[in-house]
Protein backbone atom coordinates (compact mmCIF):
# COMPACT_ATOMS: atom_id res chain seq x y z
CA UNK A 1 0.00 0.00 0.00
CA UNK A 2 1.32 3.83 -0.28
CA UNK A 3 2.38 5.32 2.06
CA UNK A 4 -0.35 7.99 0.89
CA UNK A 5 -2.80 5.52 1.39
CA UNK A 6 -1.90 4.50 4.97
CA UNK A 7 -2.01 8.54 5.71
CA UNK A 8 -5.47 9.12 4.64
CA UNK A 9 -6.72 5.78 6.96
CA UNK A 10 -5.28 7.54 9.77
CA UNK A 11 -6.17 10.65 8.95
CA UNK A 12 -9.90 9.28 8.83
CA UNK A 13 -10.04 7.76 12.08
CA UNK A 14 -7.76 10.63 13.93
CA UNK A 15 -9.11 13.48 12.13
CA UNK A 16 -7.82 17.12 12.12
CA UNK A 17 -5.33 18.30 15.15
CA UNK A 18 -6.40 21.89 15.18
CA UNK A 19 -9.73 22.84 16.62
CA UNK A 20 -12.89 22.99 14.43
CA UNK A 21 -16.35 23.91 14.23
CA UNK A 22 -19.12 21.43 14.08
CA UNK A 23 -21.52 20.65 10.84
CA UNK A 24 -24.51 22.67 11.52
CA UNK A 25 -21.73 25.81 12.16
CA UNK A 26 -20.32 24.67 9.14
CA UNK A 27 -23.20 24.54 7.39
CA UNK A 28 -24.27 28.39 8.70
CA UNK A 29 -20.95 29.47 7.35
CA UNK A 30 -20.54 28.15 4.12
CA UNK A 31 -21.70 30.82 1.95
CA UNK A 32 -19.35 33.11 3.27
CA UNK A 33 -16.27 31.12 3.51
CA UNK A 34 -16.74 29.35 -0.63
CA UNK A 35 -17.49 33.54 -1.21
CA UNK A 36 -14.38 34.73 0.70
CA UNK A 37 -12.46 32.03 -1.40
CA UNK A 38 -13.58 32.58 -4.47
CA UNK A 39 -12.97 36.22 -4.00
CA UNK A 40 -8.92 35.23 -2.95
CA UNK A 41 -9.34 36.74 0.08
CA UNK A 42 -8.44 34.85 3.76
CA UNK A 43 -11.65 32.78 4.12
CA UNK A 44 -9.68 30.90 7.11
CA UNK A 45 -8.85 34.07 8.76
CA UNK A 46 -12.60 35.18 8.52
CA UNK A 47 -14.02 31.51 9.64
CA UNK A 48 -11.59 30.21 11.84
CA UNK A 49 -12.67 26.52 12.46
CA UNK A 50 -14.11 25.80 9.45
CA UNK A 51 -11.24 24.68 6.99
CA UNK A 52 -10.36 22.02 9.77
CA UNK A 53 -13.71 20.78 9.72
CA UNK A 54 -13.45 20.39 6.12
CA UNK A 55 -10.49 17.85 6.68
CA UNK A 56 -12.52 16.22 9.18
CA UNK A 57 -15.93 15.89 7.57
CA UNK A 58 -16.02 13.87 3.97
CA UNK A 59 -20.12 15.16 3.66
CA UNK A 60 -19.32 18.77 4.65
CA UNK A 61 -16.10 18.84 2.55
CA UNK A 62 -18.26 17.42 -0.46
CA UNK A 63 -21.30 19.90 -0.31
CA UNK A 64 -18.07 22.37 -0.37
CA UNK A 65 -16.45 21.59 -3.16
CA UNK A 66 -20.16 21.51 -5.00
CA UNK A 67 -20.68 25.36 -3.55
CA UNK A 68 -17.59 26.59 -4.68
CA UNK A 69 -17.59 24.53 -7.96
CA UNK A 70 -21.63 26.14 -8.99
CA UNK A 71 -20.82 29.96 -7.58
CA UNK A 72 -17.26 29.79 -10.06
CA UNK A 73 -19.37 28.39 -12.90
CA UNK A 74 -21.85 31.20 -13.11
CA UNK A 75 -19.51 33.60 -11.88
CA UNK B 1 -1.39 29.36 23.57
CA UNK B 2 -4.96 31.73 22.17
CA UNK B 3 -8.48 31.09 23.59
CA UNK B 4 -9.25 29.98 19.97
CA UNK B 5 -6.71 27.72 19.74
CA UNK B 6 -7.86 25.98 23.11
CA UNK B 7 -11.18 25.47 21.75
CA UNK B 8 -12.37 21.95 21.26
CA UNK B 9 -15.80 21.32 18.25
CA UNK B 10 -18.39 23.32 20.07
CA UNK B 11 -16.44 26.22 21.66
CA UNK B 12 -15.54 27.73 17.65
CA UNK B 13 -17.13 30.88 17.57
CA UNK B 14 -16.61 31.96 14.31
CA UNK B 15 -19.38 34.74 14.07
CA UNK B 16 -18.43 36.35 17.35
CA UNK B 17 -14.37 36.13 16.94
CA UNK B 18 -14.68 37.18 13.10
CA UNK B 19 -18.08 38.61 12.16
CA UNK B 20 -21.27 40.16 12.75
CA UNK B 21 -24.05 38.15 14.57
CA UNK B 22 -26.55 40.30 13.90
CA UNK B 23 -28.63 40.57 9.90
CA UNK B 24 -27.73 43.75 8.08
CA UNK B 25 -30.21 46.28 7.65
CA UNK B 26 -31.56 45.54 3.75
CA UNK B 27 -29.90 48.43 2.82
CA UNK B 28 -26.39 47.11 3.85
CA UNK B 29 -27.48 44.15 0.67
CA UNK B 30 -26.22 43.97 -2.67
CA UNK B 31 -28.97 45.14 -5.10
CA UNK B 32 -29.74 41.81 -6.11
CA UNK B 33 -29.83 40.44 -2.83
CA UNK B 34 -32.14 42.80 -1.68
CA UNK B 35 -34.34 42.41 -4.64
CA UNK B 36 -34.86 38.63 -3.41
CA UNK B 37 -35.51 39.11 0.33
CA UNK B 38 -38.14 42.09 -0.54
CA UNK B 39 -39.68 40.32 -3.19
CA UNK B 40 -40.15 37.16 -0.73
CA UNK B 41 -41.28 39.36 1.71
CA UNK B 42 -44.01 40.74 0.11
CA UNK B 43 -47.51 39.39 -0.55
CA UNK B 44 -49.23 38.21 -4.11
CA UNK B 45 -48.09 38.12 -7.53
CA UNK B 46 -44.47 39.56 -6.57
CA UNK B 47 -44.27 37.40 -3.54
CA UNK B 48 -45.39 33.88 -6.05
CA UNK B 49 -42.91 35.19 -8.56
CA UNK B 50 -39.93 35.28 -6.69
CA UNK B 51 -41.16 31.92 -5.35
CA UNK B 52 -41.13 30.61 -8.66
CA UNK B 53 -37.94 32.41 -9.55
CA UNK B 54 -36.06 30.67 -6.49
CA UNK B 55 -37.66 27.13 -7.38
CA UNK B 56 -35.99 27.60 -10.80
CA UNK B 57 -32.72 28.82 -9.17
CA UNK B 58 -33.04 25.66 -6.22
CA UNK B 59 -33.52 23.46 -9.04
CA UNK B 60 -30.23 24.22 -11.34
CA UNK B 61 -28.20 24.08 -7.82
CA UNK B 62 -29.92 20.82 -7.22
CA UNK B 63 -29.16 19.24 -10.59
CA UNK B 64 -25.37 20.66 -10.58
CA UNK B 65 -25.28 18.30 -7.71
CA UNK B 66 -26.55 15.58 -8.93
CA UNK B 67 -24.45 15.96 -12.56
CA UNK B 68 -21.34 16.03 -10.12
CA UNK B 69 -22.21 12.68 -8.71
CA UNK B 70 -23.68 10.87 -11.75
CA UNK B 71 -20.51 8.95 -12.66
CA UNK B 72 -20.20 7.45 -8.98
CA UNK B 73 -23.25 6.17 -8.83
CA UNK B 74 -23.77 3.88 -11.67
CA UNK B 75 -26.62 1.67 -10.52
CA UNK B 76 -28.87 4.71 -10.38
CA UNK B 77 -31.46 5.31 -13.21
CA UNK B 78 -31.78 8.37 -14.91
CA UNK B 79 -35.51 9.40 -13.76
CA UNK B 80 -33.78 8.44 -10.40
CA UNK B 81 -31.40 11.37 -10.59
CA UNK B 82 -34.12 13.54 -12.06
CA UNK B 83 -36.50 12.64 -8.79
CA UNK B 84 -33.76 13.49 -6.34
CA UNK B 85 -33.13 16.93 -7.93
CA UNK B 86 -36.81 17.85 -7.95
CA UNK B 87 -37.87 16.79 -4.50
CA UNK B 88 -34.16 18.15 -3.34
CA UNK B 89 -35.30 21.58 -4.91
CA UNK B 90 -38.79 21.40 -3.78
CA UNK B 91 -37.57 20.65 0.03
CA UNK B 92 -34.62 23.55 -0.12
CA UNK B 93 -37.61 25.87 -1.10
CA UNK B 94 -39.23 25.29 1.96
CA UNK B 95 -35.65 25.26 3.75
CA UNK B 96 -34.85 28.86 2.75
CA UNK B 97 -38.22 30.04 3.06
CA UNK B 98 -38.24 29.08 6.68
CA UNK B 99 -34.71 30.35 7.33
CA UNK B 100 -34.99 33.32 5.17
CA UNK B 101 -34.67 35.58 8.42
CA UNK B 102 -31.56 34.37 9.14
CA UNK B 103 -29.91 35.14 6.36
CA UNK B 104 -27.33 38.13 7.19
CA UNK B 105 -25.89 39.15 3.56
CA UNK B 106 -22.92 37.83 4.31
CA UNK B 107 -22.79 36.39 1.35
CA UNK B 108 -25.19 36.78 -2.10
CA UNK B 109 -28.85 35.84 -1.18
CA UNK B 110 -27.57 33.07 -4.43
CA UNK B 111 -24.98 31.71 -3.30
CA UNK B 112 -26.87 31.22 0.66
CA UNK B 113 -29.25 29.68 -1.16
CA UNK B 114 -27.34 27.57 -2.89
CA UNK B 115 -26.01 25.79 -0.28
CA UNK B 116 -29.60 24.43 0.58
CA UNK B 117 -30.04 22.65 -2.64
CA UNK B 118 -26.89 21.33 -2.58
CA UNK B 119 -27.32 19.61 0.67
CA UNK B 120 -31.18 18.22 -0.06
CA UNK B 121 -29.56 16.84 -3.24
CA UNK B 122 -26.31 15.38 -1.67
CA UNK B 123 -28.26 13.66 1.29
CA UNK B 124 -30.61 12.20 -0.55
CA UNK B 125 -28.19 11.08 -3.53
CA UNK B 126 -25.81 9.31 -0.49
CA UNK B 127 -29.31 7.89 1.13
CA UNK B 128 -30.18 6.58 -2.57
CA UNK B 129 -26.49 4.79 -2.74
CA UNK B 130 -27.01 3.11 0.54
CA UNK B 131 -30.74 2.24 0.06
CA UNK B 132 -30.98 -1.45 1.23
CA UNK B 133 -27.49 -2.19 1.78
CA UNK B 134 -26.48 -3.23 5.41
CA UNK B 135 -24.38 -1.20 7.29
CA UNK B 136 -20.86 -2.37 7.90
CA UNK B 137 -20.77 -1.67 11.88
CA UNK B 138 -17.48 -3.67 12.22
CA UNK B 139 -13.96 -2.77 11.86
CA UNK B 140 -12.46 -4.36 8.29
CA UNK B 141 -8.95 -5.97 8.62
CA UNK B 142 -7.55 -2.50 8.71
CA UNK B 143 -4.58 -3.54 11.15
CA UNK B 144 -3.19 -4.99 8.23
CA UNK B 145 -2.39 -1.69 6.27
CA UNK B 146 1.10 -0.98 6.15
CA UNK B 147 3.07 1.47 3.34
CA UNK B 148 5.57 0.45 0.98
CA UNK B 149 8.76 1.35 0.50
CA UNK B 150 9.25 2.09 4.45
CA UNK B 151 12.61 2.23 5.92
CA UNK B 152 12.58 -0.89 8.87
CA UNK B 153 12.34 1.71 11.54
CA UNK B 154 9.62 3.94 10.51
CA UNK B 155 7.76 0.84 9.37
CA UNK B 156 7.66 -0.66 13.00
CA UNK B 157 6.84 3.05 14.22
CA UNK B 158 3.64 2.78 11.89
CA UNK B 159 2.36 -0.66 12.92
CA UNK B 160 2.89 0.34 16.71
CA UNK B 161 0.98 3.15 16.10
CA UNK B 162 -1.76 1.23 14.24
CA UNK B 163 -2.10 -0.98 16.67
CA UNK B 164 -2.40 1.44 19.53
CA UNK B 165 -5.50 2.87 17.66
CA UNK B 166 -6.78 -0.84 16.95
CA UNK B 167 -6.46 -1.66 20.93
CA UNK B 168 -7.93 2.06 21.98
CA UNK B 169 -11.20 1.40 19.38
CA UNK B 170 -11.73 -1.76 21.29
CA UNK B 171 -10.71 -0.41 24.80
CA UNK B 172 -11.21 3.18 25.29
CA UNK B 173 -13.81 4.38 23.75
CA UNK B 174 -17.26 3.84 24.39
CA UNK B 175 -19.53 1.73 22.44
CA UNK B 176 -21.50 4.04 20.83
CA UNK B 177 -18.20 6.30 20.02
CA UNK B 178 -16.98 2.88 18.46
CA UNK B 179 -19.83 2.33 16.64
CA UNK B 180 -19.65 5.89 14.49
CA UNK B 181 -16.07 6.01 14.15
CA UNK B 182 -15.86 2.43 12.62
CA UNK B 183 -18.72 2.88 10.52
CA UNK B 184 -17.37 6.76 9.33
CA UNK B 185 -13.85 6.81 9.41
CA UNK B 186 -12.77 3.08 8.97
CA UNK B 187 -15.88 1.67 6.58
CA UNK B 188 -16.72 4.45 4.83
CA UNK B 189 -20.08 5.14 5.50
CA UNK B 190 -21.78 8.56 4.86
CA UNK B 191 -22.56 10.31 8.00
CA UNK B 192 -26.24 11.17 6.78
CA UNK B 193 -26.76 7.30 6.51
CA UNK B 194 -25.77 6.59 9.28
CA UNK B 195 -27.49 9.12 11.43
CA UNK B 196 -31.08 8.20 9.33
CA UNK B 197 -30.16 4.39 10.46
CA UNK B 198 -29.09 5.73 14.09
CA UNK B 199 -31.84 7.89 14.10
CA UNK B 200 -29.23 11.03 15.05
CA UNK B 201 -28.72 13.83 12.77
CA UNK B 202 -25.12 14.90 11.01
CA UNK B 203 -24.23 17.80 14.10
CA UNK B 204 -24.56 15.07 16.41
CA UNK B 205 -23.11 12.22 14.44
CA UNK B 206 -20.14 14.31 14.09
CA UNK B 207 -19.41 15.50 18.02
CA UNK B 208 -19.56 11.80 18.43
CA UNK B 209 -16.53 11.39 16.14
CA UNK B 210 -14.68 14.37 17.22
CA UNK B 211 -14.80 13.13 21.09
CA UNK B 212 -13.83 9.53 19.72
CA UNK B 213 -10.53 11.13 17.54
CA UNK B 214 -9.73 12.94 20.92
CA UNK B 215 -10.00 9.69 22.97
CA UNK B 216 -7.41 8.05 20.62
CA UNK B 217 -5.10 11.36 20.27
CA UNK B 218 -5.22 10.93 24.01
CA UNK B 219 -4.36 7.62 24.16
CA UNK B 220 -1.89 8.00 21.71
CA UNK B 221 -0.18 10.66 23.80
CA UNK B 222 -0.25 8.46 27.06
CA UNK B 223 1.22 5.66 24.98
CA UNK B 224 4.21 7.56 23.76
CA UNK B 225 3.01 7.42 20.36
CA UNK B 226 2.10 10.95 19.79
CA UNK B 227 1.03 11.64 16.36
CA UNK B 228 3.61 13.95 14.06
CA UNK B 229 3.73 15.42 10.75
CA UNK B 230 4.91 12.23 9.50
CA UNK B 231 1.37 10.65 10.07
CA UNK B 232 -0.88 13.51 9.02
CA UNK B 233 -2.27 13.87 5.79
CA UNK B 234 -0.69 15.86 3.96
Amino acid sequence: MEDRDVKNVLARVLGPAEPEVGCDACFDELDRYVELEAAGADADAAVPGLRAHLEGCPACREEHDSLLALITARG
Amino acid sequence: MSALAEATVFDVEPLVVAGSTTRPAESTLDPESREWVTALGSVGATHDDAVARLHALLLHAARFEVARRRQALPHLRGDDFDDVANQAADDALVSVLRRLGDFRGASRFTTWAYKFALLEAAVKLRKRAWQGRELPLEPESWTALASTHLEPQAELEQRAVISAIDRAIHEVLTPHQRTVLVALALNGVPIDVLADRLGSNRNALYKTLHDARRRLRAHLDECGLAVDGAWEED
